[in-house]
């Protein structure tokens, strides 16, 4: 924790987020490019999708980002609410905009694959609505910064927002579970999976690889808010000097 | 009928690829941009 509290240092953090910003976007370029070509050429077709199931390698690391840039959102939202750190709220902001870019992929990319594979594009049950409604909860997220922002707020009531949305999160994992639904249910555990591994391998590269990405753009945003903030003081010091 | 299911799989792949490319690059630019302008407020 208290290696946490002197990463809250936007100095400290500068220093280490310059190097680390190119070497995660190039690492995590690479990997999810490397996992999407095996994806697509080096394992065997589904016995029962066929090759549709090669949307796989895309679809589960998107939409597990998508809930996972939630997460990351409430814990910073709420380290900003119990220790005021500005990088806690910086970084909340910057998690949002690549969280609803991947929230939405993940409802674009189910609904490709469920064409050839249900029938249908869409279908309102728990798991697809739910993440419908997760990825309108991300687009109200950015409009509550943007209006606490114009008003000269102090950002707690975004930052309560978004430890509020996180009752979504369980409601997406276990709507399969709650629900009957088109979605199949949980086929791939920590522990587990019941998908043979000559057709999973290539989704733990574009798993990393997004997972890398997301990073990368996370610290390129709250870099850019930083900076911007930053400009603004100088600014403000000069007017008033 | 069974649909052709690699039209569906191409889509997918090349819309996220234009996706994460765009939010990448909108990003990058968003960050030079705002560094560039702590640089000139600090000449200035």
């Amino acid at each position: 924790m208290t290696a946490v509290h002197a990463l809250a240092n936007p100095a400290r953090f500068l220093r280490l987020a310059r190097p680390l910003t190119p070497v995660l976007f190039w690492l995590g370029l690479a990997l999810a490019v490397f996992g999407g070509w095996a994806g697509l050429t080096q394992t065997p077709p589904d016995y029962l999708q066929g090759d549709a199931v090669r949307i796989i390698y895309l679809h589960v690391p998107i939409a597990w980002l998508g809930m996972g840039g939630w997460t990351g959102l409430a814990i910073a939202s709420f380290a900003y609410l119990v220790w005021r750190h500005p990088l806690a709220r910086v970084a909340a902001q910057a998690i949002a905009m690549p969280g609803a870019v991947f929230a939405g992929l993940c409802l674009v990319t189910g609904s490709i694959w469920g064409r050839p594979t249900w029938g249908t594009w869409w279908q309102w049950d728990g798991r697809l609505t739910s993440m419908l409604l997760l990825f309108f909860v991300y687009l109200a997220y950015m409009a509550l910064v943007r209006a606490d922002g114009d008003r000269g707020g102090d950002g707690r009531i975004p930052a309560i927002f978004g430890l509020a949305g996180t009752v979504l999160l369980p409601i997406i994992r276990y709507s399969v579970v709650w629900w009957n639904t088109l979605h199949q249910g949980q086929s791939i555990g920590l522990a587990s999976s019941t998908i043979a591994m000559s057709i999973l391998w290539p989704l733990f590269y574009t798993l990393a690889g997004f997972t890398l990405l997301f990073a990368a753009i996370v610290l390129m945003r709250m870099r850019a808010l930083l900076a911007a903030a930053k400009a603004e003081a100088r600014m403000r010091r000069k007017a008033a000097a | 009928m069974r649909l052709d299911p690699w039209p569906f799989v191409i889509a997918a792949y090349a819309i996220v690829s234009v996706v994460v490319v765009v939010l990448s690059l909108l990003s990058w630019r968003a960050m030079r941009r705002a560094e560039d302008a702590v640089e000139e407020s600090r000449q200035a």
